[in-house]
């Protein structure tokens, strides 16, 4: 029965521990780089042996 | 940096492929099956109505349609994305082959099982974690094998920055692992059937905090994941917002965890729970919408593709979809609305609007789009690819727009009074028929759904006939160089955090784990939250063999098992219900879905002989009822051979049945059905029909038992007391 307090204890702890990392995390600029992920994911890297033989991709147009 | 060359597993993705589209016909077709079964309730009584098929029955179909729409249709649905992308991504080949393998057979084998069990009636009765123990073992140890292969193939990537459709799908893995096993923890007595360790309340709110979180983490999260991978590269343009996107992850991971509670206002769930459960409903329309709108904005400028391309327009008509049911969603959390929209059809109307549009559309977009991927070659038709969309789009109307009417219908006809403070609709029925036009429409709503998808079936065959597939895909990318822990100069803490995978998992965890302790743990172990009633007693042994019955036949996904308190429902059913009075209930069966009416007081409000006929033929008590005929439980021997082992697996659970009581429970279970079938034998019919007939044998006396004692024992305490 008394491993409640045991569990919310550790919890509350680590709620707030986790919450000052978060807020440091915005502090520190964590969002630095916001853009180039999103415009790196567009590029393939399948290596095509002969592009010209393959047919275009009709939902990639 | 020195580039090196490796495959992608491409034939992983295709059987996962192939699994979405079989299981998604499957799923659909027993959905449209009890969608008719609301227009015609003899559909299935194949072999006559005196022997109805206990296997067809409504009560065991419904399950089955929602575990294999959302686990396997939409599960392997999951799978197919999260093994194309996080290759892509991570620029790695899965993490090991085997595990891949093992993971995808693992998981058609949980699917089958469980296309077996649930319609032989061996459920737990918790919605959407229905299966029996075994399964869920196995559910367990298939989660763990994609979880290492998933963490795997990231702490073997060759891409530094982990994008945040990767994020989505970590945070899926983690916490439907943790809801999952906190919802499943059972105690088994025999090998197919077990109870819940929680009991009454308490089963309620963790059901419900896992229920809702398998909206949120099951068929929203990695959803949502995919949406962020496969709309920008359908687009072929970035995202609206990365940065939007990110802050979208962690509020919603954060807000969604408390929200369970919304699904349980009005009942005798504390207060403060419900209120706690509205509070945090209500704040995920930020997230929702944000991801909603980071989703639509990352088409800008591309609309004229929209046009050309059916893939982008079942992504747009999808995340239209989310961002209408995330409308609903904390709309419905607001005690008043919900008021009128629980244990209605709004309810069904709602969840099809997630399941049709947003599951089932971002997985048809996704499927149509890798099928050239995949094959390398052009789609067979994108004619058809377009007749599937407009059929689809016109299915999710059809089928939404009925329900809505019928929801709102049934909820200002449950709560109609006339002048003299009688309910204008005292017999429920009459609120049954009324919508029976609507159910028809819904039907035909489903068969426009399932007809578009049976053509992105044969689009695909004929696609992957067409084109060659290539098992192993060859790619290049630069080896990751070895940098160290901590943070490198000039670096962010966000990027920082991203590099490490499994600190960032852990956080993940901790921060979901907060969310869930803090508003579980204490209800189970603090008792002061539900006032003790003495009068309520635990059931007796043939009442639990019957409760047992009612479990397997899946009554509650009818019939609800609480009056909530408004007068309207103390009206019609009686004094509403305490949370004391459920204390030996394991599991609890309050329902989510009044198609019946409420049966907490249905105890002593009829006769034996009216229930004994109404399982037989519903229709002979209430005309018009939709209720399926049980014609086999006046057939089947009731088999209480494991009747001491279920009540020594409760009193482990804390029911304080004695020694003695275990003992002689065999004796008492037949007392008690002798007294019943002397009961039903003073209907002169009964005896004219079956006295020949050894009725206290069969398993119709104890779901009798149990009817007649359910709501009775607060009755009992008040006539003390007086």
């Amino acid at each position: 029965m008394e491993v409640v307090y045991i569990t919310i204890g550790v919890s509350i702890i680590v709620a707030v521990f986790f919450f000052i990392v978060f807020l440091k995390a915005v502090k520190s600029g964590q969002y630095e780089d916001t853009y180039t992920p999103s415009i790196r994911m567009l590029f393939d890297d399948e290596l095509v042996k002969d592009k010209k033989k393959l047919p275009n991709n009709k939902f990639n147009n | 940096m020195e580039k090196e060359q490796f495959y992608y597993d491409n034939k992983i993705v295709k059987m996962f492929l192939w699994a979405t589209i079989l299981w998604g016909v499957v799923g659909m077709l027993v959905g449209l099956l009890v969608a008719l079964l609301f227009v015609f309730p003899g559909l299935l009584e194949f072999a006559g109505a005196d022997n109805a098929i206990s296997w067809l029955s409504f009560g065991r179909l419904r399950p089955l349609h929602t575990n294999a729409v959302i686990f396997a249709f939409v599960g392997n649905g999951i799978f197919l994305g999260v093994y194309y992308s996080t290759q892509r991504l991570l620029k790695a080949r899965m993490f090991n082959d085997v595990l891949s393998r093992i993971h995808f057979w693992g998981w058609q084998a949980i699917i089958v099982a469980a296309a077996i069990t649930l319609p032989l009636g061996l459920t737990s009765s918790k919605e959407y974690a229905e299966l029996e123990w075994p399964i869920d073992i196995a559910v367990v140890l298939i989660w763990v094998v994609f979880g290492i292969n998933l963490i795997g193939t990231i702490l073997k990537r060759r891409q530094r920055h982990i994008y945040v459709a990767i994020w989505f799908y970590i945070a899926t893995l983690v916490t439907i692992a943790v809801l999952y096993i906190f919802n499943n923890l059972e105690m088994p007595v025999t090998a197919f059937k077990s109870y819940s360790v929680y009991s009454g309340v308490q089963d309620a709110l963790v059901q419900w905090w896992y229920g809702h979180n398998a909206v949120a983490f099951f068929l929203t999260t990695p959803i949502l994941g995919l949406m962020y991978y496969f709309v920008p590269k359908v687009a072929n343009r970035p995202v609206y917002s990365y940065r939007l996107s990110i802050i979208h992850f962690w509020t919603l991971i954060f807000l969604y965890i408390w929200a369970g509670p919304h699904h349980l206002l009005y009942t005798a769930l504390p207060e403060w729970a419900q209120n706690l459960g509205t509070v945090f409903s209500i704040m995920l329309i930020f997230p929702s919408w944000g991801g909603m709108i980071n989703g639509l904005l990352t088409l800008r400028g591309a609309w004229d593709k929209v046009r050309e391309n059916p893939v982008l327009k079942f992504f747009v008509v999808a995340i239209t979809g989310y961002g209408m049911a995330t409308f609903e969603g904390p709309m419905l959390s607001f005690k008043n609305l919900n008021a009128i929209g629980h244990y209605t059809d709004w309810i069904v109307g709602h969840v099809h609007i997630g399941a049709l549009a947003w599951n089932g559309f971002m997985i048809a977009g996704i499927v149509y789009w890798l099928a050239e991927k995949l094959w390398k070659t052009e789609l067979y038709s994108r004619k058809l690819a377009n007749t599937h969309f407009w059929l689809g789009t016109l299915g999710i109307l059809f089928y939404a727009i009925p329900l809505y009417v019928a929801g709102f219908t049934q909820a200002f006809m449950w709560k109609q009074f006339n002048p003299d403070g009688t309910l204008v609709y005292g017999n429920f029925l009459e609120t049954v028929t009324q919508v029976l036009p609507m159910y028809a429409m819904r039907a035909i709503g489903g068969t426009l759904y399932l007809t578009g998808f049976i053509l992105l079936a044969i689009n695909v065959i004929k696609t992957a006939k067409a084109g060659s597939a290539v098992e192993d895909e060859l790619a290049e990318a630069a080896a990751l160089k070895k940098i160290s822990g901590k943070r490198v100069a000039g670096e962010g803490f966000h990027t920082w955090l991203e590099r490490k995978t499994v600190l960032f998992t852990i956080l993940t965890t901790v921060a979901i784990l907060i969310g869930g302790l803090v508003e579980i743990v204490p209800l189970i172990l603090v008792k002061s939250n539900i006032p003790t009633i003495e009068s309520v007693k635990p059931y007796t042994p043939l009442e639990l063999e019957g409760r047992d019955i009612y479990i397997r036949e899946g009554c509650n996904n009818c019939h609800s098992q609480m009056i909530r308190p408004f007068r309207s429902e103390v009206e019609r059913y009686g004094e509403y219900s305490k949370a004391g009075e459920f204390v030996y209930d394991f599991p609890f069966l309050w329902g989510s879905r009044r198609t019946g009416p409420d049966v907490h007081r249905i105890g002593g409000k009829y006769n034996d002989n009216w229930h004994f006929n109404h399982m037989l033929d519903p229709r002979s008590t209430s005309p018009g009822s939709i209720m399926p005929r049980y014609s086999w439980l006046i057939k089947n021997d009731l088999n209480a051979s494991d009747v001491e082992k279920k009540m020594e697996g409760l009193v482990g659970l804390g029911v304080p049945y004695s020694e003695e009581e275990i003992a002689g429970a065999k004796q008492q279970l037949l007392a008690q059905a002798k007294q019943i079938e002397e009961n039903l034998r003073q209907d002169p019919e009964f005896v004219k029909n079956y006295g020949s007939s050894n009725m206290q044998n069969k398993e119709i006396v104890a779901l009798i038992a149990y009817l007649q004692r359910l709501g009775t024992d607060i009755k009992a305490g008040q006539t003390a007391l007086k």
